[in-house]
């Protein structure tokens, strides 16, 4: 382990991000639980309990806000303030004071974003349910947050903006746009109704063009652009080689930034939302397919010369497995897109499948990378409390993967399938109850492997514990395996 | 020649980049719908919620119904067989928010105005597995409880209005009236028909004495999808 690369003398706010780190694991275990339950629910509904609180369509936005927001919130913001001021080579702007409040401002909000969801207050937007209080809430630290990111960068040490800082200042500057476009609203209180709801400003179709602006690019430049960064920095840092290409990294930034943005009408192919946007929302997403692989291409072949880390490191192996199911979600996406595969694909549970690939393989993957890189550097620790049960939780979780994605991609096509199915007589074959019928088995499987995912989450979570506590499991190191020597 | 360096060493020239590559692509797609007059066609019998409607909107919304229901059918053969004529812009022309949805773990709800009695959909909600045997739907035995909104029904009227719903003075005076009228029936219903063309007059649970969430929740399902009068749509005028 060459951990102690990452030190630097410069006074780095790290009691701050330790504090993310330890809310991010928080978060993602609770996020991946509710997942858990709300997954089984659609196996079994008597889990549902007959109450008002824990019924499906309550639980479900607790489960995309804890993972989404929450879990990938404090996993950004542990790696944003650790990378910019190490990269920057300066402390962070605004210190402990803008980084603290952001801290517990933050978990402050998905306390009342939770909570106000099982109480039925919600704005009904898919990924925006929060109503105008959370979302007021949500732009003040959004604010502190660019303050300190950007006073950050002007004073830093170093003549150029490294890479990993250009994706999370288009990820801090983008979601801000969209936060604020998506969420004008009225609380009906100003009128004598309740201070606890509000009424969007949009309407129908405009509504849903501008949802789908918001909602797309939550998944382009959150869980994108963001953990692009953070791929950009903890990869080469990991396998201690440069980045593969430095204008590969530029091609790809600006176009993926400029094409992600039109992708969003893809989630509204052949609703009310007129032809000529549909179109170009088709178009867009097709062609992100480019600047998608260039960022796989520029994560994986900076491996090249050190790929034979992936059998010592699991560290290693989790960054490098994220970026392949980066370049496979990337690939389905653009597929799906296409008019004729989405009116098969849509309203269906492939889509489920398709976001838990890029938010399970991807996503938690490459932050479940990082975290093992952060938690040792962090708490000055030689090394994590047990390599094996790193490679324990990457191939627990990678099974659970498998087999969510694939119950989802068989249930989901033949859910299409059997929605469009006509008997010999020309009538539809199947009725709606039957279709849903059908899925039993497959949400049972998509359970099954969520609790997989989870099981491994647990198992980062003690090996957390062990090396904060300074312990150290007595394990012989990968490099020297057996087959290592006997290749030697 | 154009170096990009000035993005790399110059934070300001790098966010501007970001915002102008950024902007582009939502402004083209989003303005000219606000912008482009046939974007919602022109159909007769769309009209604003009626209270009781609304409230029963806004229990859709607070349950999270759209996580499992569309209300958007598509042009296609197999769905207008399903579901009935394929969704226009125009019928959720007044959905603060819209709740098109993008699952169908149940079925697409955008015509379900009529299908099924008030009892079937009582029971339903009650417990879907009563009238379903294979639902995997949540109960809803919660809904049978009393209608708290009539306090704030106006304000809610008011503050649609404010986003561009085009309700009258006459239907926000008149809110709380029109709520109850629509849920108990009687000669006062009539007023409320009036105002609220093809609105379903109650009651609607079986329970006269008492507005109940399953009124409204029950007005607003018969209602979906009934208004537009279907004949009256020109396919040549709507752009797709």
């Amino acid at each position: 382990m060459t951990q102690a690369t990452y030190m630097d003398a410069a006074p780095y706010q790290d009691d701050l991000i330790k504090k993310f780190v330890l809310a991010a694991t928080f978060w993602g275990i609770v996020g991946f639980l509710v997942g858990v339950v709300i997954a089984s629910q659609l196996a079994f509904p008597a889990l549902n309990l007959g109450l008002e609180w824990t019924s499906f369509g309550r639980l479900r936005p607790v489960h995309t806000s804890a993972v989404i927001f929450a879990f990938g919130g404090n996993v950004l913001f542990a790696t944003t303030f650790f990378v910019v001021q190490r990269t920057c080579k300066v402390g962070l702007y605004g210190g402990a004071a803008l980084g603290g409040f952001v801290f517990y401002a933050f978990q402050a909000l998905i306390v009342v974003a939770a909570l106000t969801y099982v109480l039925g207050i919600t704005q009904g937007k898919e990924y925006a349910e929060p109503e105008w209080f959370g979302d007021l809430l949500l732009t003040v630290i959004w604010v502190v947050y660019l303050v300190t990111f950007v006073g950050t960068l002007y004073k830093r040490r170093e003549p150029h903006i490294y890479v990993a800082n250009w994706f999370f200042l288009a990820m801090i500057v983008t979601i801000a746009l969209l936060h604020l476009g998506n969420n004008l609203a009225i609380p009906t209180g100003f009128f004598g109704g309740s201070w606890l709801k509000s009424y969007n400003i949009y309407a129908g179709v405009q509504d849903a063009m501008t949802q789908w602006w918001y909602g797309h690019n939550a998944v382009g430049f959150f869980l994108t652009a963001g953990f692009l960064g953070i791929m950009y920095y903890f990869v080469p840092k990991r396998a201690e080689r440069p980045v593969y290409s430095y204008r590969l990294s530029i091609v790809h930034f600006w176009a993926l930034i400029f094409l992600y943005i039109w992708a969003g009408p893809h989630h509204l192919h052949y609703t009310a939302l007129p032809d000529w946007a549909q179109t170009l929302g088709m178009a867009f997403s097709v062609m992100l397919w480019m600047p998608s692989w260039g960022g796989m291409i520029n994560g994986l072949m900076t491996l090249s010369g050190a790929w034979e880390k992936l059998r010592t490191d699991p560290v290693i192996r989790f960054l490098v497995t994220s970026i392949g199911f980066y370049g496979m979600s990337t690939f389905e996406g653009p597929a799906m897109s296409i008019k004729a595969v989405n009116s098969l694909s849509h309203y269906t549970d492939w889509t489920v499948g398709h976001v838990h690939s890029g938010a399970l393989g991807w996503v938690a993957f490459v932050s479940f990378g990082a975290l093992y890189c952060l938690v040792p550097v962090l708490w000055k620790r030689e090394r994590l409390y047990s390599m094996r049960l790193v490679s324990y939780h990457f191939w627990i979780a990678t099974i659970g993967i498998v087999l969510y994605i694939t119950a989802m991609w068989v249930s989901g096509i033949m859910q299409g399938l059997m929605w469009r199915a006509y008997d010999d007589l020309g009538f539809l074959q199947y009725s709606f109850i039957e279709t849903v019928a059908a899925m039993h088995p497959y949400y049972v499987i998509r359970a099954m492997g969520g609790v997989l995912f989870l099981v491994g989450a647990l198992i980062m979570v003690y090996n957390f514990i062990q090396t904060i506590l300074g312990n150290m499991r007595d394990e012989v190191p990968y490099e020297a395996t057996g087959y290592v020597l006997a290749r030697g | 020649m154009f170096s990009h360096k000035i993005f790399e060493t110059n934070t300001l020239a790098l966010i501007v980049g970001i915002v102008v590559s950024v902007a582009i692509g939502g402004l083209v797609e989003i303005i000219p719908l606000f912008t482009i007059e046939n974007t919602i066609e022109k159909v007769e019998g769309m009209r604003p919620y009626s209270p009781l409607e609304l409230a029963g909107r806004g229990i859709y919304v607070r349950e999270g119904c759209y996580n499992c229901h569309s209300q958007m059918i598509r042009p296609f053969r197999d769905e207008v067989e399903r579901y009935g004529h394929y969704s226009l812009a125009a019928e959720s022309q007044y959905d603060h928010p819209f709740q098109w949805a993008s699952k169908r773990t149940g079925p697409d709800l955008a015509r379900v105005g009529g299908k099924y009695s008030n009892d079937w959909h009582v029971k339903h909600m009650i417990n879907p597995r009563n009238v379903v045997s294979k639902s995997i739907m949540p109960t809803y035995a919660h809904m049978t409880r009393p209608l708290a909104v009539a306090s704030t029904i106006v304000g809610e009227l008011k503050t649609l209005r404010m986003v561009g719903v085009p309700y009258t003075d006459e239907q926000i005076a008149n809110a709380v009236a029109d709520l109850e009228a629509q849920a108990k029936g009687g000669d006062a219903a009539k007023a409320v028909e009036a105002r609220y063309p093809k609105a379903k007059i109650g009651d609607f649970d079986g329970k006269p004495d008492e507005i109940t969430e399953m009124d409204a929740m029950v007005a607003y399902l018969q209602m979906l999808g009934t208004l537009v009068d279907i004949k009256s749509v020109k396919p040549e005028l709507v752009n797709r």
